[in-house]
C-alpha cells in the first residue's frame, strides 16, 4: 500500500509537469492581456492532434514537432491578440467591459478553432503514444514518456521564467502587465508585448499538446477538458504567477493520481472543485499569488 | 402623418397590441400547427427561458456566468428522479428550487470575489455536475442513463409558453425596479455602487439565483421532450453556451433582445444543426466573433442606431420641405 502510494505521488508530480506548462500559458495570456484565453485548450488541442499528424504522415519525431508547430501556433496567438483582441480593446470603455467581450470573443474562437479541426481532422481518438516503454526504479514501475515530458516541461518553465525575469523583453512584459500605460510612455511598444505573450502563451500550449499526445491517444473534442485543468491550475497558483502555476500544477497532478488510483477516475474533477472552494474561501489569491 | 410620429406617441398601445397578437399566436398554435412544429417551438421556448434567464444576471452585472447547462441539468435530473413520485407541477416548482439553492451555495463562494474569478468557476461548474451526476447515479442504479415517461407534447407547449411568459415578466420587472438599479450600478461601477449604499453581494447572489431557478424549470419541462436522458445531455455544455450566444444576438440592453436572439438561433438550431452538424458549430463560432466585435449591443442595439437615422432623414425633408415653402410666399 505504502509503495503503491508513493508511486501514484511520483507518477503525479511527473503529470504534474505537463499540467504546469498548460496553465503557465494561460496565466501570462491573463496576467499580461487580460483575456480569459478559453480558447487555451484547443490550441492544446491543435498542438497534440497535429503532432501526431505530423507523425503518422510523415514519420516526424513527435518530440520534434514543437519546432514547426510550436511558431506556427505562436503566429496564430500573435495575430489574434494584434486583431481580435486588440480591436476589442480600443472599443471597450473599461477594462471589466473589455475583459467580458473577450471572454466572450473567445467563445466564439473556440468553436472556430475547435470545428475547423473536427472537419480537417475528424473525431475519432488517434493513438498518438510514444516512448510508452516500461521502466522500473528503485523496483516501481513507470512509463518512460512520464519522466521526458516531465523533464521537457521543467526545462521549458525554467526558460520562461528567466525570460520574464532577467531579460529586457521579459522586463518590458512585466512592466506592460504591471501598468500599460506607463509601460508605453517609457518607450515600450506595448502592442507588440501583448501579441508577443499571447503567441508565447499560445506556443506553450503547442508544446503541452505535443507532450499530452505522447501519453493518451488524442482527438479534436480533447481541447475543452484541458482548458478546464488550466484554469483550476491557474485559480489554485494565483492569476498572473508563473511559478504558482507549476507549483499547482505538480498539486494537481498528484492529486489527479491519488483520487484516479486509490478511489474513483472519475471523480477526479469533482475533488479539483472542492479544492478550488475551499482555496476561494480560505485564500482568493492563490498560493503564490500576490496582492 | 409619417409613421416615426405615430410610433412614437402611441408607442405603449402598439408595443401592447403587439404582445397580444403574440399571445394570441402561442395559445392558439397547437390547433392547427403539426406535432413537430409544436415541438420545434416548444424547444424554442425552452431557449428562450435560458438567454432570458442567462441575461438577467449576467446581462446587467457584467459577471459572465458561463453555466447555464448546470441549472438547467439540475431540473432534467430532478425530472428524472422523481417523475414517478409526485404530479409534473409540483416538479417543476422543485427543479426551480433546487436550481435556487445551489445558485446560492454558488454564488455565496464566488461572487463575494471581484473579477474573473466567477467566470472561471462556472466554466468548469458543467463538467463538475456531469462527473458528478454521473458518479452518483451508476453507484445508486448501476446504470448510466434514464428514460422519461413522456408527456403530451401540446400540454408541455403550454406550461414552457407559461415559463417563458413569466422568466421574461420577471426581467422586465426587474429591470424597472430599484433592485435593476442597482445592478446596472454593479455592471457600471461595482465599487461606486457599493459605496451608494447597495449591497452588492446579497443583490448579486439573489439575482444570479432567481435567474437560475428559470432555468431549472425549464430543465424539468425539458426532459420529457427529451424522452432519454444521461448525464451528458443533460449537463451538455451546448445548453451553456448557446442561450449566451442567443443573448448576445438579440442583445442584452432589452428585457426582449434576448428572446429575439433565442428566437432566430432558436428557430436555425432546431432545422438545421441536425443537418450540417460540423458547418452549423463553425458557422456559430464566427458569426459570435463577428457579433463581438461589430455589433457589442446586438440586434436591439440597432434600434436607436436606426431610429436616428430615419429621425434624421425625416427632419432633413421637412426642413427641406420648410424651405421651400418660405421660397414661394
Amino acid at each position: 500500500m505504502g509503495e503503491r502510494v508513493l508511486s501514484l505521488i511520483i507518477v503525479g508530480v511527473l503529470q504534474g509537469g505537463v499540467y504546469g506548462l498548460l496553465a503557465m500559458g494561460l496565466s501570462l495570456q491573463y496576467g499580461v492581456c487580460r483575456v480569459l484565453n478559453i480558447t487555451h485548450g484547443e490550441f492544446v488541442m491543435l498542438g497534440a492532434v497535429l503532432t501526431y499528424v505530423l507523425s503518422s504522415g510523415l514519420g516526424l519525431n513527435p518530440l520534434l514537432a514543437p519546432v514547426i508547430l510550436g511558431p506556427l501556433l505562436f503566429g496564430l496567438g500573435f495575430l489574434l491578440q494584434a486583431t481580435l483582441f486588440r480591436a476589442l480593446k480600443t472599443r471597450a470603455p473599461s477594462l471589466a467591459a473589455f475583459e467580458g467581450n473577450a471572454l466572450l470573443a473567445a467563445f466564439g474562437v473556440l468553436y472556430i478553432i475547435e470545428y475547423v479541426a473536427r472537419i480537417s481532422f475528424g473525431s475519432t481518438l488517434m493513438p498518438s503514444y510514444y516512448l510508452s516503454d516500461r521502466v522500473s526504479v528503485l523496483g516501481m514501475n513507470f512509463i518512460l514518456n512520464q519522466f521526458v515530458t516531465f523533464g521537457i516541461a521543467l526545462l521549458l518553465g525554467v526558460a520562461v521564467y528567466l525570460f520574464l525575469n532577467r531579460s529586457r523583453m521579459g522586463k518590458a512584459i512585466r512592466a506592460t502587465a504591471e501598468d500599460p500605460g506607463t509601460a508605453g510612455l517609457m518607450g515600450v511598444n506595448t502592442n507588440m508585448i501583448l501579441a508577443f505573450s499571447f503567441g508565447l502563451g499560445a506556443l506553450l500550449a503547442a508544446v503541452a499538446g505535443t507532450l499530452i499526445s505522447t501519453k493518451t491517444a488524442v482527438s479534436t473534442g480533447m481541447g475543452f477538458s484541458n482548458t478546464v485543468i488550466a484554469l483550476i491550475v491557474v485559480v489554485l497558483g494565483g492569476l498572473g504567477s508563473v511559478p504558482g502555476s507549476f507549483v499547482a500544477g505538480i498539486m494537481i497532478g498528484i492529486v489527479s493520481q491519488l483520487v484516479a488510483g486509490l478511489w474513483e477516475p472519475i471523480l477526479t474533477v469533482p475533488v479539483y472543485y472542492a479544492m478550488l472552494m475551499l482555496l476561494l474561501l480560505v485564500r482568493p489569491t492563490g498560493i503564490l499569488g500576490k496582492k | 402623418m409619417d409613421i416615426t410620429r405615430l410610433v412614437s406617441t402611441h408607442r405603449k398601445l402598439l408595443l401592447g397590441g403587439f404582445l397580444i397578437l403574440i399571445l394570441i399566436f402561442l395559445a392558439t398554435f397547437p390547433l392547427y400547427a403539426k406535432a413537430y412544429d409544436v415541438r420545434v417551438l416548444t424547444f424554442i421556448l425552452i431557449y428562450v427561458v435560458l438567454a432570458a434567464g442567462w441575461a438577467m444576471f449576467s446581462g446587467t452585472t457584467g459577471y459572465m456566468s458561463l453555466a447555464p447547462a448546470a441549472f438547467f441539468g439540475l431540473g432534467i435530473y430532478a425530472m428524472a428522479i422523481l417523475q414517478h413520485n409526485l404530479p409534473f407541477p409540483l416538479i417543476i416548482a422543485i427543479g426551480g428550487a433546487l436550481s435556487f439553492a445551489f445558485a446560492v451555495l454558488v454564488g455565496l463562494v464566488t461572487l463575494r470575489l471581484k473579477g474573473m474569478y466567477f467566470a472561471i468557476f462556472t466554466f468548469g461548474l458543467v463538467v463538475f455536475m456531469t462527473e458528478i451526476v454521473q458518479y452518483m447515479e451508476t453507484r445508486l442504479t448501476g446504470k448510466h442513463g434514464q428514460s422519461i415517461i413522456p408527456i403530451d407534447i401540446e400540454t408541455l407547449f403550454y406550461i414552457m409558453v407559461g415559463v417563458a411568459v413569466a422568466t421574461v415578466l420577471v426581467t422586465y420587472l426587474i429591470r424597472r425596479s430599484r433592485w435593476g438599479l442597482a445592478m446596472l450600478g454593479i455592471g457600471g461601477n461595482e465599487e461606486a455602487a457599493e459605496h451608494m449604499g447597495v449591497n452588492t453581494t446579497r443583490v448579486k447572489v439573489f439575482t444570479f439565483a432567481v435567474s437560475s431557478a428559470f432555468m431549472g424549470a425549464a430543465g424539468v419541462v425539458a426532459a420529457p421532450v427529451l424522452i432519454y436522458v444521461n448525464s451528458n445531455i443533460a449537463f451538455s455544455l451546448y445548453y451553456s453556451f448557446l442561450p449566451i450566444f442567443m443573448a448576445i444576438l438579440g442583445g442584452m440592453g432589452t428585457a426582449y433582445g434576448p428572446v429575439i436572439g433565442a428566437v432566430i438561433l432558436g428557430y436555425l438550431d432546431t432545422t438545421l444543426r441536425s443537418q450540417l452538424f460540423n458547418y452549423f458549430y463553425l458557422g456559430f463560432g464566427t458569426i459570435m466573433v463577428l457579433i463581438i466585435v461589430f455589433l457589442p449591443s446586438g440586434i436591439t442595439g440597432l434600434v436607436p442606431l436606426v431610429q436616428e437615422r430615419i429621425a434624421k432623414l425625416t427632419a432633413k425633408s421637412r426642413k427641406g420641405g420648410q424651405g421651400q415653402q418660405h421660397a414661394n410666399t
